[in-house]
């Protein structure tokens, strides 16, 4: 496999010295339909590094969900091995807080504080009652949902309970947080304004977070490294760096040639889809 | 082909291109008020207790007027102030709130029992796939079974008495309440199950604090209908051995009123069924709902 070194002007020069903080080695991850057993991605590998806005950007059956879940614990690779600070993950743990796209990840039966309360006592964050209600309040200043505090989530709009899942996420205070297409299902208003809001947080804390995307222009605006799969099975195609693009870029000729680059990748293997499709049918 | 086409593309209508404009000010809508009051009839009409307390007037008028404009037998059917005053005279110079309390306390054990024995089953059937398998089949085949059914032999185990009612009504309780839960449990969202596990729940606690309140709309459907079961299945088999045990219930009141053919007393005796059923559902129930599962939206 030939690979095309491609380091953009101001990367990190220092990625040799500093560890990174997940390492995902060679990992093959399957599932079982009832018909099928579904390589869902193929010896993928890859780093993420502290402070890092690792996205994984790839069209439907990329396997991308699945290697979120795969990091997150919820499966266990049947090829390689998914390292969190050099431990091996073998189950689901509050080191590694999911945000969802379901807008019914919130708890319906807790309030939005005791959401974020339930998740800081259970995932043993904190064993203080008091304590837990300063975090969350907090976090749910950050997000600005002050007023929301004591509402129960069916009362709330899309944007708010997906705010109310990364204030939880993000109270935690997880080694990696990970967002599996989090503003998908957000109309296209409140999606800018969320990925705008999520940037502005990240400038606070420099936490780590793992974004999952299919959205070209959202990878681009949101990441600051960008892994592309290819799909049937998720292989890996490039790392890109992106941390030079944000929202100001959107429709300047920078950005809108990575985003050419990308899609062109991506349109490749479009093609060849198409074609197992009609394979598959004929 | 491309003169088709063409020719088609000729009949399409035209777009019609119009000045753009921008208004500084807009005027103040003139619809009056945004939101308007109701008048007081149409509030008065909407509040649930209103439009059912008209239904249930209507339905004793109907059979007062019948059986007072028809000179109907009264040991065939009373008028409806005949039982409503045997009810009462019942109730406050007869014995009949002590044969309630006797009913009710026998109901309470049972429902207690079958709640208890349910929870164990669920646990079982959330722990592994033999336990679930076995609330699937035992339910499949003792759901439909009626409780009284079973009456015969539950009183050749356990004698003419309070042991007897109360496996009946275990019966009848156990598997409604077991199904329902079981399902709900099913249906937990795959991602209320992952957010569960994400934060460190397994075992007791996960049941507790994710699958219990997440399914808890199908948990108190299932103890409404346990609960109906139940209460039928009592008044059921007190009618059928009231009468040879010492002391009776409701059913047994009933059973009474009707041999010494008292048959207002028969009718005050189902007004005090009815009435139970209603409280409990209307009162216990709901406010449990509206404390829950309501207030969470979880079920409107």
């Amino acid at each position: 496999m030939a690979k095309t070194q491609n380091s953009a002007a101001g990367g990190k020069p220092a990625a040799e010295t500093i560890e990174p903080i997940l390492n995902v080695d060679g990992v093959t991850l399957q599932y079982k339909t009832k018909e099928h057993l579904i390589t869902a991605t193929y010896r993928v590998g890859f780093d993420v590094f502290p402070a890092d806005r690792f996205v994984l950007l790839g069209p439907s059956g990329c396997g991308k969900s699945t290697l979120l879940k795969g990091i997150a614990g919820y499966m266990k690779p049947v090829e390689g091995a998914i390292r969190l600070k050099g431990r091996e993950i073998s189950d689901p743990g509050p080191d590694r807080v999911m945000v969802f796209q379901e807008f019914d990840q919130l708890l319906p039966w807790k309030t939005v504080k005791q959401n974020i309360t339930f998740a800081l006592r259970n995932g043993k964050k904190t064993d203080n009652a008091a304590e837990a209600d300063d975090i969350a309040m907090e976090y749910i200043n950050k997000v600005k949902l002050t007023g929301f505090a004591d509402t129960y989530p069916h009362m709330l709009s899309g944007g708010m309970k997906q705010r109310v899942a990364i204030a939880r996420g993000m109270a935690m205070e997880p080694d990696v947080l990970l967002m599996d297409e989090p503003f998908a299902a957000l109309d296209a208003l409140t999606r800018l304004q969320m990925q705008k809001e999520l940037l502005q947080l990240w400038e606070d804390t420099h936490f780590t977070v793992l974004f999952v995307t299919h959205s070209i222009e959202e990878a681009l605006i949101v990441g600051s490294r960008i892994l592309v799969l290819s799909p049937h099975p998720g292989q890996v195609k490039a790392e890109l760096n992106a941390h030079h693009l944000n929202h100001d870029n959107v429709g300047q000729k920078g950005f809108a040639d990575v985003q050419q680059r990308i899609h062109d990748m991506l349109f490749a293997d479009r093609i060849l889809e198409d074609e197992i499709q009609a394979a598959d049918r004929a | 082909m491309s003169t088709s086409s063409t020719r088609k593309k000729d009949s399409l209508p035209e777009l019609v291109i119009r000045p753009e404009f921008e208004l500084s000010d807009i005027e103040q809508a003139q619809t009056g008020d945004v939101a308007r009051k109701l008048s007081l009839v149409e509030r008065i009409w909407n509040i649930n207790g209103v439009r059912k307390a008209v239904i249930l007037l209507t339905l004793v008028a109907a059979w007062q007027a019948y059986t007072v404009g028809l000179d109907v037998e009264p040991l065939m059917l009373p008028r409806f102030t005949i039982s409503f005053v045997a009810l009462y005279e019942a109730l406050f110079h007869g014995d009949l709130i002590y044969k309630i309390w006797f009913s009710v306390k026998v109901l309470l054990i049972g429902y207690g029992a079958g709640l208890a024995l349910s929870a164990v089953l669920i646990l079982w059937a959330t722990a592994n796939r033999f336990g679930s398998d076995f609330i699937s089949m035992a339910t499949a085949m003792f759901n439909p079974l009626p409780a009284i059914a079973l009456l015969p032999l539950a009183m050749l185990w356990f004698g003419l008495g309070t042991a007897s009612l109360v496996f009946v009504l275990i019966h009848s309780v156990l598997w409604a309440v077991a199904l329902s839960t079981h399902n709900g449990f099913e249906n937990v969202s795959q991602t209320l199950r992952m957010i569960g596990r994400n934060y460190g729940l397994h075992g007791i606690r996960y049941v507790a604090k994710i699958l219990v309140p997440a399914a808890l709309p199908s948990i108190l459907a299932g103890m409404k209908i346990g609960w109906a079961f139940a209460w039928r299945t009592l008044i059921g088999a007190e009618l059928v051995f009231g009468a040879s045990s010492g002391s009776g219930g409701l059913g047994w009141f009933i059973f009474e009123s009707s041999q010494n053919l008292e048959t207002e007393g028969v009718f005050a005796g189902l007004f005090a069924v009815i009435l139970i059923g209603i409280v409990v559902e209307n009162v216990v129930f709901r406010n449990v709902e509206l404390k829950t599962v309501n207030r969470w939206g979880m079920q409107s």
